[in-house]
């Protein structure tokens, strides 16, 4: 969104670069949605975009082949004979192409315009941009792969009477508010992307009074949740302005999804059909995915609870992948005996009481839960001897973990960031606790030691030489006394620490910036190790996977990149939002990422394939919290709209919305068994939600119908367990020890 | 464009963009303009748009200029610079051109380079944690306001609550000893802090009940101490209840029976404690407090009682605020203290009293502020001097935990107070204030004090023995002529601060340039030795022969300078009574206020046994309360301070 035009040229050319080899490993190809990039869309040239010629510079050729037909049609076949010489074009090149095309698009692949028939002026049309051409091409294949602004904007070009837009549409208007009450919401949802389209057409075709006037006369008409998107539109007033503006590039390429079912649709199809109503049929047919699914038309509010994304809901299909969100099976890691002994004997019965708590949890029993991938479907790192211990650790801080419910609420200790005039921007915890690091907005990142434990620094190589290496305590040794302080501060970025994550180990720490950077920084000797580039834009976020090995950076240029630490390149790039990446998780079992969006949409991605595997659409605003919840089945994500929403991973299914806060939700967290969910906000406040009744309720329905409508009903009052006030400090970072209590931390802000 | 009706956005106009395009020397036809102004709304608003992002992900509220500038960075555009300033920037008009500009003050760079106000870094960024909700419960009161009612407590807390004011307010001291104490260490009481504040705020109701007063500033103690309670702002409420009981005219005070005066002492110092404490937590609450502080001395219609409170509480708060505060206002504010202390009539009496009690603050102030000034300006004071001066304060410094703001070594203080000043920034009444070079500093005291200034001056550390003096010892100090008057302690004191500079009040007739004498450099280098060896007999020796030798040029002093400044006070009749002892008092509290009079009276170091002098040499110079005769006596015996052993 940051691009002004020129800024991006450059940029994406860049990213372009980077994509290839990644498609090349083969990991990367994404199914649901062909769009990787979009290319400059400075250039000039344009040419059907998902054509792919063999020839080396198909653009080129393209433009060539355009003043070809130009000069033919114009019969000057002096010209003609020279340019084709010149260009070294075989004689037939002009057919070949058409043919070609034609070919491409009655496939699918995705031509803007047939070029059967009047192929020399519509092709034409296309390469000049001319608007006053009176090309009505009978566009039937739709644009999906269409990545070039200016035939993304050709689309346009075709224009009826500016003045009857706005008849048109309250024609429509009329009609589908005589409808029936059950088609009246369903055919609603077409009024947005209508509208949308319809001024945007105005605008393109510079009737910038008509455009206004229609804007004016029905942007009052629409949901109340595209505010935003209006105000953007609303500012656009010339055609020169819709190039280099992403958000309309996002809504030229990608199509607006609707879920209509058949009766709505065949009603609207006949009464645009008697109408002979082709503005409004053409641009739903261009521009418009209509998702028809075969029974009850939905209600105004299982609608409104799953649009409000950028371009509509997700396809149905979108979601039908299996994933496997089951965990992976804990490693055995046989209990030592003699530490055991260590402690004090009436913790004697503790590995008895282990196992069947681990049971209880779910998910966890010794025959591989059946949702779960298979133990190496993604390579992932050997356990240390160090892992173990740590392992073995959060076992027995397990077995004193506290049971939370209803009526046992954690207690809630906020760690305050004070004198954080710099701006703290990123806040996090070590699973253990016994670390919280915060970004801060002057590039530095300020790591803290929360327990009596200082930090301290590996000696330098000289003096490592100088040690006993036989010694027991070899790690105590290495240490260097002298450095030891409560907090050490990393410098290296150049810009706002957006995003911090530390390694599951505890050896490391991921920060990621405005810079475009993302920094691995080593917590033995607290300098920075590797620094990632690959993003081209501030990246706004980042974090390990609980494996460790692995991590996930998402930021402004829109798209996801998995990592290995020791590798310099991203192993994966999941693009397909449409918009900047907000905010990116972990999966628990490391084998899906998820990723929120600016475009108000949330997608699931398989680290094996690279595929999307799921879109949510539902949020109202960009999403700026995710949490998985422990079992691994559930999902819940927080945005600007300050509502939280509960989705089935399995299902692939909105399940719970929960409302209470009244400002931009910044983070939130399961308690360790998943009972408690807890969310923090900018409006200063901690709120509890009882997650097992949310998402038992839901368990006793029968969501499984195919459509995978579900009605909601409103019960956040009831699972809102409790609302905690900070001290006028944002919460930005909840996280629950391994004992489950509740730590917060914000920056105090007088 | 500009026929458009409905305004949605701020819009750049045509007329702005043909006006900056003049400006860049070149002419747009209203066509060009009309287009340009569109466009450059259009980008605008998208660079805010994008901005608005950095916004959110800073996590922050409040779109700052850096995040504007960060888009625009990334959208290839340059970033605007010089709006990155916390404070508003003016934004003004002018009538005739229509224009509007921001205004851009000039910064004087060298000025800035060469300042000696380095700011105080800020406070380092820490992490704190609290436990904020204990299973879940907690207080679901927003914290941060006094709250009205006391009832949304929980119980323990707010029995807790209930026992602790009254035992504090209540009769029995011993329980509120307990109590203060309590609150002193208590690690559970956050959640009281707003409403013990709120009972504190109660001091402008019981301002006729001293014992109340005091009660409640100990409280403040209390609550200040306790090391687990995070003031944050209620620093500044429990700073204007202490600031009442400083500067107030309480109803107490009308009983001049009542000692409301150690009350005000007691409130200074404990400012000053919040101050150096928790001065941090509030930005610019120096400042306030000075500002407040001066705006009471300078009112001549508060009463005396009010001023005195002013100059105990700018003396608490350390000799820089005595320099910036009370030193300039002294000249103005002398005359209105010089008519009531010349004012014999028994009606006046009271009044008088009071006029003494400020004089004795003025005075200690002023003294400590030399002190320091000769400390913090090693340049200055003279090699000689120095060593001296600077024993001297140190002493000075040790031996008053009371009176000094408790933690404050000195370079922290300086930083500090520095920090706060510049903090300030515009509009502050001491911008434009210079540093007085400290000899004329001297001067102008002196001007005022006459000697009774130069004998506290020089003398510090030693002051704790009078009360061993023999009187063997008086009597030979007193031989000294008493008629040879002060003389011989100006110049005695004077070249020991001053001497490279030889400004030193001195008697008319002789010329200001008179260079020092030589053995003064001799003197004092050797007094300086005898004080770091800190034997007395060597010290008491030397001091001897000091006073005997500049005793030479005593017979040259007669009325003088302050003579004039004080034509009655002194010089009336000079012999009058031994002025021995009255001193230990600090020489100017006497009667009933003597043994709460702490801050003042430890001033005076303990000291080794001393021998040759002159209590008294104190006792004349003091303002005594309410009795017409003594400040003859002050003057009369102030040569004898001259003797003091050093």
């Amino acid at each position: 969104m940051a691009a002004v035009q020129g800024g991006l040229v450059d940029a994406v050319e860049k990213k372009d670069i980077k994509t290839e080899p990644s498609e090349d490993s083969g990991g990367n190809n994404n199914a649901n949605d062909g769009r990787i990039l979009s290319p400059p869309p400075g250039s000039s040239a344009s040419a059907p975009g998902g054509n792919k010629t063999p020839a080396g510079a198909p653009e080129d050729q393209q433009t060539l082949l355009a003043v070809l037909q130009f000069l033919k049609k114009n019969n000057l076949a002096e010209s003609v004979e020279i340019l084709r010489r010149e260009a070294g074009l075989p004689e037939d090149a002009l057919d070949l192409k058409a043919g070609d095309s034609s070919g491409a698009g009655s496939g699918g692949a995705g031509d803007t315009v047939d070029l059967e028939g009047e192929d020399a002026s519509s092709l034409l049309s296309r390469v000049t941009v001319s608007s006053s051409a009176a090309a009505q091409a009978p566009t039937k294949a739709p644009s999906e792969d269409q990545p070039d602004v200016n035939v993304v904007l050709s689309a346009y070009s075709q224009q009826g009477d500016p003045a009857l837009y706005g008849v048109y549409y309250s024609g429509l208007k009329r009609f589908i508010e005589s409808v029936l009450d059950c088609h009246r919401a369903e055919l609603s949802q077409v009024f947005y992307p209508l509208f949308v389209h319809m001024y945007l057409e105005l605008v393109y075709n510079n009737h910038e009074n008509e455009a206004k006037v229609f804007f004016e006369k029905f942007s009052g008409d629409q949901e109340c949740y595209y505010e935003d998107d209006l105000r953007v539109l609303s500012s656009l007033t010339k055609k020169e302005h819709m190039r280099g503006n992403e958000t309309l590039l996002d809504f030229r390429t990608s199509k607006f999804v609707l879920r209509i079912s058949r009766d709505s649709y065949q009603l609207l199809k006949r009464h645009l059909q008697e109408r002979q109503n082709n503005q409004i049929w053409n641009i739903i047919q261009e521009h418009l995915y209509i998702d028809i699914f075969d029974g009850m038309p939905r209600s105004k509010s299982q609608i409104d609870a799953m649009s409000g994304s950028l371009a509509g809901e997700a396809k149905r299909e979108a979601n039908k992948a299996k994933v496997y969100y089951g965990l992976l099976k804990e490693p055995e890691i046989e209990l030592p005996l003699d530490d055991e002994d260590e402690e004090a004997e009436n913790e004697e019965g503790k590995p008895k009481k282990k196992k069947p708590k681990k049971d209880s949890m779910g998910s966890k029993s010794k025959k591989q839960d059946p949702n779960a991938p298979s133990q190496t479907r993604i390579p992932l790192p050997e356990l240390k001897d160090s892992d173990k211990l740590d392992k073995i650790m959060y076992m027995k801080e397990a077995t004193k973990r506290i049971r939370l419910g209803p009526d046992n609420l954690p207690s809630i200790c906020f760690y305050s960031f004070l004198n954080a005039y710099q701006g703290l921007t990123a806040v996090d915890f070590t699973d253990d606790s016994s670390l919280i690091a915060g970004g801060f907005a002057d590039s530095t990142v300020r790591v803290w030691s929360v327990t009596p434990k200082k930090l301290r620094k590996v000696k330098s190589a000289a003096d490592l030489n100088l040690i006993d290496k036989e010694s027991d305590d070899v790690l105590e040794r290495i240490m260097d006394e002298k450095t030891a302080s409560e907090s050490k501060i990393l410098y290296g970025h150049s810009g706002p620490v957006y995003g911090i994550s530390f390694s599951p180990d505890r050896n490391y720490l991921l920060s990621c910036s405005e810079d475009g950077t993302i920094r691995l920084w080593s917590l033995q000797t607290f300098t920075c190790l590797v620094g990632y580039k690959g993003h081209n834009y501030p990246v706004w976020d980042t974090q390990f996977s609980p494996h460790g090995y692995y991590f996930i950076s998402g930021g402004h240029d829109r798209v996801a990149r998995l990592w290995a630490t020791d590798h310099y390149q991203p192993l994966r790039m999941f693009s397909g939002h449409l918009a900047d990446i907000t905010a990116t998780r972990f999966h628990p079992n490391s084998n899906y990422v998820v990723t929120g969006s600016s475009d108000r949409t949330i997608r699931l991605w398989d680290v094996l394939t690279g595929n999307c595997v799921r879109i949510f659409t539902g949020h109202k605003g960009p999403i700026h919290a995710l949490a998985f919840s422990p079992n691994g089945k559930f999902l819940a994500s927080g945005a600007t709209d300050g509502r939280v929403l509960l989705w089935d991973i399995g299902h692939g299914l909105m399940i719970g919305e929960l409302k209470g806060h009244t400002d931009t939700i910044y983070s939130l967290k399961f308690s360790r068994d998943g009972e408690i969910l807890a969310s923090g906000s900018m409006d200063n406040t901690v709120r509890l939600w009882d997650a097992m009744k949310a998402f038992d309720d839901l368990e006793t329905d029968d969501f499984t119908a195919a459509t995978g409508h579900i009605h909601l009903q409103d019960n956040s009052q009831e699972l809102l367990l409790g609302t905690y006030m900070s001290k006028s400090t944002p919460v930005i970072h909840l996280h629950f020890t391994r004992r489950n209590l509740l730590l917060a931390a914000g920056a105090y802000n007088p | 464009m500009a026929d458009r009706e409905e305004r949605r956005f701020a819009e750049v106009s045509r007329e702005s963009v043909k006006l900056v395009a003049e400006g860049a020397g070149v002419e747009l036809g209203d066509d060009v303009a009309a287009l340009l102004a569109e466009d450059v709304c259009y980008r605008l608003r998208e660079a805010t748009q994008s901005s608005s992002q950095f916004m959110r992900h800073a996590k922050r509220r409040k779109l700052t200029v850096e995040d504007f500038n960060r888009a625009l960075r990334w959208s290839n555009v340059e970033a605007i610079c010089g709006y990155g300033a916390q404070d508003a920037l003016p934004f003004r008009s002018v009538k005739e051109g229509e224009l509007f500009f921001i205004e851009d003050r000039d910064i004087n760079l060298v000025e800035l380079a060469l300042a000696t106000n380095i700011p105080k870094g800020c406070a380092e960024t820490m992490v704190r944690v609290n436990v904020s909700y204990l299973d879940g419960k907690g207080n679901l009161e927003p914290q941060g306001t006094v709250p009205t009612a006391v009832q949304s407590l929980s119980d323990e807390l707010l029995k807790y609550y209930q026992q602790i004011t009254r035992a504090i307010l209540g009769e029995d001291p011993h329980l509120m000893k307990v109590a203060l104490l309590d609150l002193q260490s208590n690690s559970k009481i956050a959640a009281l802090l707003p409403y013990f504040v709120y009972v504190i705020s109660g001091v402008k109701s019981v301002s006729h009940d001293l014992e109340q007063l005091n009660r409640l500033l100990h409280m403040v103690k209390s609550l200040v101490q306790n090391p687990y309670l995070y003031l944050g702002s209620y620093v500044r409420s429990l700073v204007s209840s202490v600031m009442y009981c400083i500067l107030e005219p309480l109803a107490a005070s009308i009983n001049p029976l009542n000692d409301h005066w150690t009350l005000r002492d007691y409130a200074a110092l404990l400012l000053s404690h919040i101050f150096w404490t928790h001065g941090d937590l509030v930005s610019g609450l120096y400042h306030q407090i000075l500002l407040s502080l001066q705006k009471v001395l300078s009112d001549p219609v508060r009463p005396l009682c009010s001023h005195y409170g002013a100059v105990v509480g700018l003396h608490a708060l350390g000799w820089k605020a005595v320099e910036r505060v009370l030193f300039p206002h002294l000249p103005a504010y002398w005359a209105n203290l010089q008519a009531v202390l010349d004012d014999y009539s028994v009606s006046n009496a009271q009044v008088k009293a009071d006029g003494h009690k400020v004089y004795g603050a003025i005075l200690v102030a002023v003294e400590r502020l030399l002190k320091m000034k000769a400390l913090s300006q090693p340049v200055e004071g003279g090699s000689s001097g120095l060593p001296a001066t600077v024993v001297g304060a140190v002493g000075y410094r040790v031996s008053s935990p009371g009176l000094s703001p408790p933690p404050e070594p000195l370079s922290e203080a300086a930083l500090g107070i520095a920090s706060h000043l510049q903090a300030g920034g515009a509009g502050c009444p001491w911008e434009e204030w210079t540093p007085v070079p400290l000899p004329a500093m001297y001067c102008e005291l002196y001007s005022f004090f006459g000697d009774s200034l130069a004998v506290r001056f020089s003398t510090g550390p030693d002051f704790g023995s009078f009360p061993t003096c023999t009187p063997s010892q008086l009597r030979d100090a007193r031989k000294e002529a008493p008629g040879n008057a002060s003389n011989p302690d100006t110049t005695r004191k004077m070249p020991q601060l001053t001497a490279n500079l030889n400004i030193s009040p001195r008697q008319d007739g002789s010329p200001r340039t008179d260079p020092p004498p030589p053995s003064l450099a001799v003197t004092g280098a050797a007094r300086a030795l005898a004080r770091s060896s800190s034997s007395s007999s060597s010290s008491s020796s030397s001091s001897m022969q000091r006073s005997r030798s500049s005793s030479s040029r005593s017979g040259q002093r007669s009325a003088g300078l302050s003579r004039d400044v004080f034509p009655k006070a002194r010089f009336t009749s000079p012999q009058i009574g031994p002025p021995a002892f009255t001193f230990i008092i600090g020489g100017r509290q006497m009667g009933r206020r003597c043994q709460g009079r702490r801050p003042f009276q430890t001033t005076f170091a303990p000291t080794p046994p001393l021998s040759a002098i002159p209590p008294r040499a104190y006792a004349h110079k003091l303002p005594v309360i309410g009795r017409v005769g003594k400040p003859v006596r002050r003057w009369a015996c102030s040569h004898y301070s001259l003797h003091l052993p050093l």
